[in-house]
């Protein structure tokens, strides 16, 4: 038997190509170069991979007829595609500052070794005096590339291997934090454990809707694609029971990685244990590539029966954001506190997902990116907010944080207004964006709600708010740390966005509506 | 009457007129960005701006008025674009913009250049002339906007620098509560004429004056005659006409400068400017220009009988501008020919006012600041330049021959006489009696100050001001003599363009029989209080009858205010206060409540065990595999 390759459009998927090369070349860096060289090399390895994919999207998306299918249908790189690599690609490098800094603390915010045993005397020693290891960032290259991939993902196995490339790195990364390792280990093992569990779903309803389509390659596939599935759909050959329960299944996997409500009670645990600079990277990056996926499942695979299985994810979405919000009120944790505000916000996401029209999914892509950057910038914050015991996340040690440092508690301040969706900040443009979608696609019923718990959602943000303007610094206040030129550069970019994309957002909206069109 | 606007092109020097807002607005940032390193230099620089800015508007109204179609419209670039609405930020120099900015600029910078001499020793004083740049700029935008946004713009924008002057000297208690008095009273004004330009743009959907003004005869009665009204109520807010007439006496708080220019030359005719420029809404319906008559007619009335029992000279002269503002609405109000003798009066009046409010200055000035007319006298002799511009000015307002009140308010006399049944006996009869009573007050004001026996506080030593206020002085008297003359008949001519042509109505009285009974009526009144005041006053209050105590309390308007608006507001305010304690708070308290207790509980499920995450998860899975199988079913839809 002889396999036939398929035609590969090597252009359209060169970014790819380039940051799984810099990932595989990073894991021979750290084998060969010498260890105090490494922290340099791998640093401009993978910013100079992202930089070179950026640019390389970017001349793409300029070419006249960019958007392809290719890879024996395997890839769709289309508008979409080209606008979420981007937006990955580029929150990537500014989480990839954060993850690079060193100046914070000695050696990073990063363990050397992972595996020693918690609270032991070596571990002790190498909290205090060890550089952090370097596999750090080949991982965070994984994590991006599969990201990227996950995105242009044009078959379920495709997507469902990608899903797998991201995932991995992540559960690793949870668990490298240098401080309270105990914690940073229990997130990592539980977010696996869940993280499998959810992909057994996913994986489970693949096989019910490739049994539900019943053949591959019609359309000169090697996989099932979202065009057969759709064909598949619109007039069936067998009992859409498959179709239905498989679809369910796949929607649980994705609504996990988007950290939707009930699917959600693993964000508060993992973001609080990871190490802050991943958090970051998944608050921003994951969601992202997360509400990608789900754009292009609903939106290009299943949209033939969207309007009858709209209303059970738009009770999820209500979910969501009730959860959400309801549950930031009573946090007491910073890290828990943002975890639980981005429940909330993959709620609004998927009010955008469920408008099901064009500027649903434009205004989705427009939020998911400007949140990204916010959220970016918040845990800059959260990062170098800290005493002799690394951050100081509780939120009673934030109290007075105006009194001590103006300049960061107004920057944070205007994060979280943001976060609320005040006027002239991104969350305002963005949430905008999405409910005027919903509206537009007869959903007013999700915009009640996400007005209703943006409501209550401001009360968290403004006990934040007052907590560091309006009460006298204790004596347990910590000093805010000046950050290294690398959480500078990130908080700088974080901030800019958010308030660049409020202010004057149109060339972006604009951006997101030429891209929003599915190639399938 | 339907009349289409002919614009000539806006070439060369006329296509500059952004300049003239630029120019004064310009001075203003720069005096206040620089703070205190403009503190020496500062003054002139609010004077050059100003000044350049009249010499850019006298060649502009040279240029336009060697043009055909005497109108230039630009737009400059749009200023609200939100689906159907659009605003332009458009600026219109036609006839009636010309001669305002001359007015503003002309008498502006005199004023200016006077204020360097009167507040030499103010430590403020660049902050002063920083306000006093702004106020120019935003008067200028004022009457150059092309649409009624633009107007209200301006308008707000003079508001703005009119609050800041009068509580100029904030320290002093009396200062800041008249600049809030005056901030609240232009408040009402200022939303009916923002309900009159919303109710333009939801009826014509445009603000644009040529647009407006050619679609208002569409319009059916009721709205032509609730958006006049509204109108009508910013004007009478701005202007201080009856009943919002409180703020603008205690508005003299202010130093004099802005008494003179803002608060008697310039800001407050600018309701007289809104019914102009609005001649078409105005002259569409006839109930709503008999009552601009009526309010010009009891404003007038009012200002005289309140202004001849006040003592302090600032008091007398802006009662004074209250009615002679009065006697412009009665002009703008009669319509027709009269729109045009309304703006010469205010162009008149802005020369003589700003001159006697300067000499008003300068008299405090010599006097250690003294205000009370009871505690002058026999000034003449120590201050004689004050003395004879003053007495120009004096004679102006009087309006005998041949100064300038004589052109001026004479010809709006005749026309109130005109018409037919009951009006023109009612209205001309009430501004001929103004005339008298003017003649009195001013009399009075001018004989105690500068006739009769000294009767100064001890240790007062009277001087004549400097140069600096002197020569302002006596350009503005200038003006004040000749004005009235040279623009009678000149200015009507210039303002066809803007207001029509009219034919003069004929007259009940004959034009002669007017005029002699006007003059004997102004004599009337100014040879009694010369008889009665000629030996001086007692220092002290008097005991007097009712109506001199009525007049002492304004008439019992702020009585009835108080009465009337603010007892009702603030009980208001407390049962709104005592409704949102109890109710509102108590509901909203009650749902805060319930969020926080629903957070408590729900946070125990996140009790940080990998086996209820897992088992919530798999309920969720089988709630939601089973959602939808129960669709593909048909139970769920």
């Amino acid at each position: 038997m002889t396999l036939q390759l398929p035609p590969i459009a090597y252009g359209a998927i060169a970014p790819l190509l380039v940051m799984f090369g810099a990932a595989c070349l990073g894991v021979l860096v750290e084998a060969f170069v010498p260890r105090r060289l490494r922290y340099a090399f791998q640093l401009m390895l993978a910013m100079g991979s992202l930089l070179a994919a950026l640019v390389l999207i970017v001349v793409r998306s300029q070419g006249a007829d960019y958007a392809v299918v290719t890879a024996g249908r395997a890839l769709s790189i289309d508008g979409p595609t080209l606008f979420l690599q981007g937006g990955i690609v580029v929150l990537g490098m500014v989480a990839l500052l954060l993850i690079s800094e060193r100046s914070l603390e000695t050696g990073g915010p990063f363990v050397a070794q992972a595996a020693v045993t918690a609270g032991s005397d070596i571990d002790r020693r190498q909290a205090a005096h060890a550089a952090g290891g370097t596999e750090v960032y080949p991982l965070v290259s994984f994590a991006i590339f599969g990201m990227a991939m996950f995105v242009a993902a044009n078959d379920l196995l495709t997507m469902f291997i990608a899903l797998e490339v991201f995932s991995l790195p992540l559960y690793l990364l949870c668990a490298l934090a240098r401080r309270r390792r105990l914690l940073s280990q229990e997130a990592a093992v539980k977010y696996f454990l869940l993280g499998a569990y959810a992909s057994a779903f996913f994986l489970f309803g693949m096989a019910l809707v490739y049994g539900f389509v019943g053949s591959a390659g019609t359309d000169g596939s090697v996989g099932v694609t979202f065009a057969e599935i759709n064909a598949a759909a619109l007039s069936p050959t067998r009992g859409t029971g498959l179709l239905y329960a498989g679809l369910a299944m796949i929607a649980v996997g994705l609504l996990f990685k988007a950290a939707a409500a009930p699917f959600h009670v693993w964000t508060p645990d993992v973001y609080q244990g990871a190490p802050t600079p991943v958090t970051a990277f998944m608050a921003a990056c994951t969601k992202v590539a997360a509400f990608g996926a789900l754009l292009r499942v609903f939106h290009a695979g299943f949209s033939a029966n969207s309007w009858e299985y709209r209303p059970v994810l738009g009770g999820i979405a209500v979910l969501t954001m009730l959860v959400g919000a309801i549950l930031a009120v009573t946090q007491t944790d910073i890290k828990r506190l943002l975890a639980y505000s981005s429940i909330a916000n993959a709620g609004y996401l998927l009010v955008g997902v469920l408008a099901f029209n064009k500027s649903g999914l434009a205004s989705t892509m427009f939020y998911v990116v400007a949140y990204g950057f916010s959220v970016l910038a918040a845990f800059a914050v959260v990062s170098i907010v800290r005493d002799g015991d690394g951050e100081a996340t509780h939120l009673s040690r934030w109290a007075g944080l105006g009194k001590r440092s103006p300049g960061y508690a107004a920057v944070f301040t205007f994060l979280l207004l943001a976060f609320a969706g005040l006027p002239l900040t991104s969350g305002f443009t963005a949430k905008f964006a999405v409910f005027g979608a919903a509206v537009e696609g007869d959903q007013a019923w999700l915009v009640v709600a996400g007005v209703v718990t943006s409501m209550v959602l401001a009360f968290p943000y403004l006990r934040v708010v007052v907590l560091m303007w309006l009460s006298e610094p204790g004596e347990q206040t910590p000093s805010v740390s000046i950050p290294g030129l690398a959480t500078s550069m990130a908080l700088a970019v974080g901030v800019l966005a958010t308030a660049l994309l409020g202010v004057a957002p149109q060339p972006v909206l604009d951006l997101t509506d030429t891209a929003a069109q599915f190639l399938r | 009457m339907e009349t289409t606007t002919l614009y000539a092109e806006a070439t060369g020097l006329l296509s500059q007129t952004w300049m003239l807002v630029g120019l004064p607005l310009f001075g203003a940032a720069l005096l206040l960005l620089l703070g205190r390193r403009a503190d020496r230099w500062g003054h002139w620089l609010g004077c050059a701006t100003v000044g350049a800015t009249f010499v850019l508007g006298l060649s502009m109204f040279f240029a336009l008025a060697g043009l055909e179609n005497k109108s230039v419209q630009r737009s400059l670039w749009d200023f609200i674009a939100v689906g159907d609405l659009k605003v332009d930020f458009g600026l219109l120099y036609d006839p009636l913009a010309a001669v305002f900015v001359l007015l503003i600029t002309g008498v502006g910078f005199l004023i200016h250049v006077y204020a360097v001499g009167y507040m030499a020793h103010d430590p403020g004083r660049r902050r002063f002339f920083a306000y006093f740049n702004l106020f120019v700029a935003a008067m200028l935008l004022l009457v150059l906007g092309n649409n009624f946004v633009m107007l209200y713009f301006g308008w707000e924008g003079v508001g703005l620098a009119s609050y800041l002057l009068i509580s100029f000297w904030y320290t002093k208690p009396a200062a800041a509560t008249a600049g809030k008095k005056a901030f609240l009273m232009n408040r009402v004004g200022d939303a009916g004429f923002a309900v009159a330009i919303f109710l333009m743009l939801a009826t014509l959907g445009t603000t644009q004056y040529d647009k407006v003004f050619a679609n208002v005869g569409a319009l059916a009665g009721g709205t032509v005659l609730a958006m006049g009204l509204l109108l009508l109520l910013g004007a009478c807010g701005k202007s201080g006409q009856f009943p919002l007439q409180a703020w603008l006496p205690d508005a003299m708080e202010g130093p004099t400068p802005v008494s003179a220019l803002i608060h008697a030359a310039t800001m407050v005719t600018a309701g007289v400017y809104l019914i102009a420029r609005s001649n078409p809404i105005f002259s569409a319906n006839e109930t709503l220009q008999l009552i601009v008559v009526l309010v010009g007619a009891v404003t007038l009335l009012m200002g005289c009988v309140i202004g001849s029992a006040k003592d302090g000279i600032k008091r007398v002269l802006a009662w004074s501008t209250v009615s002679q503002i009065g006697y412009m609405f009665v002009g703008v109000g009669l319509g027709g020919a009269a729109y045009a003798l309304a703006i010469v009066h205010l162009l008149a009046h802005g020369f003589f006012k700003a001159n006697m409010f300067l000499g008003a200055g300068s008299v405090m000035h010599g006097m250690d600041d003294e205000e009370d007319i009871r505690r002058y006298g026999g000034l003449a002799r120590h201050m004689k330049v004050t003395w004879i511009t003053f007495a120009t000015g004096w004679l102006a307002i009087l309006g005998l021959f041949p100064f300038s009140g004589f052109f001026s308010k004479e010809p709006i006399i005749v026309a109130a006489y005109t018409g037919h049944g009951w009006r023109p006996w009612v209205i001309g009869t009430a501004t001929l009696l103004g005339a008298g009573l003017t003649a009195f007050y001013m009399t009075r004001l001018f004989v105690l100050t500068f006739h009769g026996p000294a009767r100064w506080k001890e240790g007062t030593h009277p001087h004549e001001s400097p140069k600096i206020m002197t020569i302002p002085l006596v350009l503005l008297s200038i003006g004040s003599v000749a004005a009235g003359g040279l623009m009678a008949s000149s200015v009507p001519q210039w303002l066809e363009p803007t207001l029509g042509r009219h034919e003069e109505g004929h007259a009940v009285l004959g034009h002669w029989t007017l005029t002699i009974l006007a003059t004997l009526v102004t004599l009337l009144g100014a040879g009694l209080a010369w008889a009665l005041f000629r030996n001086g006053t007692a220092t002290q209050e008097q005991p007097a009858g009712p109506l001199v105590t009525a007049a002492r309390k304004n008439l019992y308007t702020d009585a009835f205010n108080e009465v009337v608006f603010e007892k009702p507001g603030v009980f208001l305010t407390r049962a709104l206060v005592w409704l949102d304690n109890r109710g509102i708070d108590g509901v909203v308290n009650g749902l805060a409540a319930a969020v926080g207790g629903g957070s408590g509980r729900l946070r125990r499920l996140q009790n940080g065990f990998v086996r209820s995450y897992a088992t919530s998860m798999l309920t969720g899975a089988l709630l939601v595999v089973g959602a939808f199988l129960a669709i593909q079913m048909g139970w769920l839809s």
